[in-house]
């Protein structure tokens, strides 16, 4: 098994979309370079601290994904006799229910990879932020990295939402806190993953190596 | 046209995870990536099998996705199967008409486009077609961006099923569309991963 030789470091980049190379150039704060040819993104300019705040986001997202977690999403209320579900709870009545191979999906795509991603990012953001030497940060890189399009949690949320309003023709409807949770949940995902800036993290991790 | 710089014209290899290039070593041995040591490929390995065989699967599902009950309500008054279409009609009925346009274009539009728009893309390629690569492009980012919506209707089983027990009215039990359904989604995902965008541009340069 041979190694490839790195090109000369990071001034040629590929397209993802099209292979087209690209010399890279300066950008101004928050730009972007997109592929000549097809329209691709390059890549971004990243404010400096950007893996700070990506860090500073995961950690909060961490602390809103055991809540969303343990508590009940929604509550259902029909002649005094009161049910309620956590996102666990759910999981588990599909499996009961005989259907494992969509409990197992379900629970895969908003419990195991949303978890799992959250804490590989965090690890290796800590290892970057201490710079401790190496620690497992690469293979969790492409463990994240292979999970990405797995994790779920916007569509799972907007799934609660049409299930609330099939519900509310027959129930009376009571939030739980998970509900907000998942909602808070979102968007700090998707802030946590605008703010994590991967080309930076790959060339301090082969600095720190 | 004269044949645009490329990274596999130039003999370089950009890794998939940390888009790192190198210099492809010598023909027929495996690289691994200087920097993070993923295994590199000129063009994902084997794309257009992979792609057609994921498709194709997806299609046989969508079949039994569509037309057996992805939910079956037991009540007093006896049980109610629900495919995904009875499921858009009852929202529609019942007056949620932004929602039953929702479900009906993540649950039903979305998967057959999705098929539709990846058999295209496959076959284009396939003929080496130079036509329109940067609107093929564009599709394929749409596809991978639009497909994981499908699976809003997996999750408002999940949800029905979770709550509406037999404590309740009635009790909700999820029927064996919704296994076909979800294989449909996560087939349909495999496919648009295993296609490779760049094989839309590598015929333009072979017919200069």
């Amino acid at each position: 098994m041979e190694c490839g030789y790195p090109v000369k470091p990071s001034s040629l980049v590929a397209c993802p979309e099209c292979d087209l190379l690209h010399r890279q150039t300066e950008l101004a704060p928050e730009g972007e370079a997109r592929c000549v040819r097809c329209g691709a993104l390059l890549y971004r300019c990243c404010a400096t601290n950007a893996n700070e705040r990506a860090l500073a986001l995961a950690l909060a997202a961490c602390i809103v994904i055991v809540v969303a977690n343990i508590f009940p999403i929604v509550g259902l209320e029909v002649q005094g006799v009161h049910t309620s579900a956590t996102l666990f709870g759910a999981v588990q009545s599909l499996w009961d229910d005989e259907v494992r191979s969509v409990a197992v999906l379900v629970f895969v795509t908003t419990i195991f990879v949303p978890l799992a991603e959250l804490a590989g990012l965090i690890w290796v953001l800590l290892v970057l932020h201490l710079r401790l030497r190496g620690w497992g940060a690469v293979p969790i890189l492409h463990f994240i990295e292979s999970v990405k399009p797995w994790g779920m949690v916007e569509v799972f949320m907007l799934g609660v939402l049409v299930s609330l309003v099939k519900l509310a023709h027959i129930a009376t409807i009571e939030p739980g806190v998970a509900l907000f949770s998942f909602a808070v949940l979102m968007a700090l995902l998707a802030a946590t993953a605008a703010a994590f800036d991967a080309d930076a993290a790959w060339e301090q991790l082969e600095d720190i190596r | 046209m004269s044949a645009a710089p490329t990274a596999a014209r130039l003999g370089l290899l950009a890794c998939a995870v940390c888009r790192l290039l190198s210099r492809a070593p010598a023909a027929g041995s495996d690289a691994h990536c200087p920097r993070c040591g993923a295994l590199l490929h000129a063009r994902k390995p084997a794309s257009l099998a992979r792609t057609w065989a994921f498709l194709i699967a997806a299609m046989i599902l969508y079949v039994p996705a569509n037309s057996l009950p992805i939910m079956n309500t037991n009540s007093l008054f006896g049980t109610q199967s629900d495919t995904i279409i009875s499921g858009v009609a009852f929202l529609w009925t019942s007056g949620s008409f932004m929602l039953a346009a929702l479900v009906f274009f993540a649950s039903v539009m979305v998967p057959l486009a999705k098929m539709i728009a990846l058999a295209v893309l496959a076959a284009s390629v396939q003929l080496r077609t130079t036509r329109h690569p940067r609107t093929r492009t564009r599709l394929y980012r749409i596809i991978e961006f639009v497909g994981r919506w499908s699976m809003l209707d997996i999750y408002v089983v999940t949800i029905l099923v979770a709550l509406v027990q037999v404590s309740t009215l009635a009790s909700v039990h999820a029927g064996p569309g919704a296994v076909a359904f979800g294989a449909v989604v996560v087939l349909t995902m495999f496919a648009a991963a295993s296609f490779d965008p760049r094989l839309i541009w590598d015929a333009q340069g072979e017919q200069t």
